[in-house]
């Protein structure tokens, strides 16, 4: 049977958002969203995110791994989101760890850069592993974020996304129940 | 919560999603004009349409409004505005700012601190900040895709020429981020400053014009200037004739048909609080 979704749709969706727009305003820090009913193996604060901010005009792409028919059934249901096969044409991008298709999300034009992909990216845990220190906009001086699980090669891929400023990729990190966010302002650096 | 037939908050929850994907990119591009699809309200466009639309996609139950207008919590479109919120969302109000959670103005931001937690969503009658000087919108996009703001430098050059001073008291642009320039709506160029570095979060919803910006906590937000002619706020060399205060911005007032004037604190929670405490003229 198809997972329930939020539990009330309306009022999950708002404090959804209301952590998202907390932590895209505040880089770094790790918000809690509430849980909705989810199918494997997309966790619930992934899955929050697209309930939330998805709809049938936001086309979506899945990471081979996230695509199972169970999550494709759900995203199709509760967020009439159309899923396609080219990451450049989604608005959202779910990805796992590896291979996440950093370098064909659309980044946006110099005179829409809003039109670029949001990067939903799966990781294994917040407050462990690789440091990166953040500075921008949202951040008064700077701040560490500690994430376990990033892909290789993420941090040189952000350090191009920021140079392309004012277009560029925005980022959500993911894990659990827990989001942070990286819009494109952030700039990262290892250590 | 009343017996209502409108969804919480009034917007259709695909309403609510746009424009919170919207306002989402606008922090992500601090003064960046996102367009967005500006659903008609129970009200006129230019009420204020926009910064309730903003307001409708972020509020939540736990929320405390506050509304002011020209600095005031007790004007029509004030007190409109924060009856709309309570019965379409069930919401407690206030007119205390340090107890408000979202804070939806007309042309003021509060003298009151704002602090880590608090949002700012602005009414915006006119998000363009070039449009005195550049009537087509296909251009202004262009001029902020290029960074191309000279127009807006040669405007300012020419007010000190005729004038010898920037002449601009309200709606006076500013310089986001390093990156764009942007319109902060009509708040009085004396609360500039306030937008700087500010730890709250700034949202701008222009109703009519269809555009969506923001400014992040902790943003750099400079006014435009020139090094021998630096950004002065202004503001009436005067003490409000209520609580005394010279350091908030006044509203010049006639109290009688005798054309004597006055000026009182166009913060109305600032003054009223200063007066509790016991502050008088």
């Amino acid at each position: 049977m198809l997972a329930r979704g939020f539990a009330d749709p309306v009022h999950d969706a708002q404090a959804a958002f209301r952590a998202l727009l907390e932590a895209t305003a505040r880089p770094g820090t790790v918000v809690s969203l509430p849980q909705p009913d989810t199918p494997p193996p997309l966790p619930p604060a992934a899955a929050a995110i697209a309930l939330a901010l998805c709809d049938g005009d936001t086309p979506v792409w899945l990471d081979g791994r996230l695509a199972s028919p169970p999550v494709r059934a759900w995203l199709r249901f509760h967020a009439a989101s159309p899923i396609v096969a080219d990451p450049g044409a989604a608005t959202f991008a779910f990805a796992c760890g590896v291979a996440a298709p950093f370098d064909a999300l659309a980044t946006g034009t110099d005179e829409a850069p809003e039109r670029s992909a949001t990067l939903v990216l799966l990781v294994e845990a917040f407050g462990t592993g690789c440091a990166l220190r953040l500075s921008g906009p949202g951040i008064a001086g700077e701040t560490v974020l500690r994430v376990a699980g990033l892909p290789n090669g993420f941090v040189s891929w952000r350090a191009c996304n920021f140079a392309l400023y004012p277009r560029g990729v925005d980022v959500i990190l993911v894990s659990g129940t827990e989001a942070a966010a990286l819009p494109r302002t952030t700039a990262v650096r290892e250590g | 919560m009343s017996a209502t037939p409108y969804n919480f908050a009034y917007l259709d929850e695909q309403t609510k999603r746009e424009i919170r994907r919207a306002l989402l990119k606008a922090l992500a591009i601090p003064g960046h004009q996102v367009p967005f699809a500006s659903r008609e309200m129970p009200l006129a466009r230019g009420w204020g349409t926009g910064g309730m639309q903003v307001t409708a996609a972020v509020i939540g139950r736990d929320d405390v409004l506050k509304v002011i207008d020209q600095g005031a919590d007790d004007t029509t479109n004030a007190v409109s505005i924060r009856q709309f919120f309570t019965r379409v969302a069930g919401v407690r109000t206030t007119t205390r700012t340090e107890e408000a959670t979202i804070i939806q103005t007309r042309h003021r931001i509060p003298e009151t601190p704002l602090r880590p937690g608090q949002i700012m969503v602005y009414q915006v009658p006119q998000p363009e900040p070039l449009w005195r000087l550049e009537p087509s919108r296909a251009e202004t996009r262009r001029l902020h895709a290029l960074a191309e703001y000279g127009i807006m430098h040669v405007k300012l050059y020419e007010d000190i020429a005729r004038h010898g001073r920037i002449t601009l008291a309200y709606d006076y642009p500013v310089l986001v981020h390093g990156r764009y320039v942007m319109a902060p709506s009509p708040i009085p160029a004396f609360d500039n400053p306030k937008l700087h570095r500010s730890p709250a979060i700034h949202l701008f919803g222009a109703g009519r014009e269809k555009r969506l910006y923001a400014v992040p906590p902790h943003t750099d937000v400079v006014s435009l200037a020139f090094e021998d002619h630096p950004f002065r706020p202004w503001k009436a060399d005067a003490a409000c004739m209520l609580c005394g205060a010279t350091d908030s911005y006044l509203d010049e007032i006639l109290i009688d048909d005798r054309g004597t004037r006055r000026f009182i604190c166009s913060d109305t929670d600032w003054c009223e609080r200063r007066r509790a405490k016991g502050k008088a003229a």
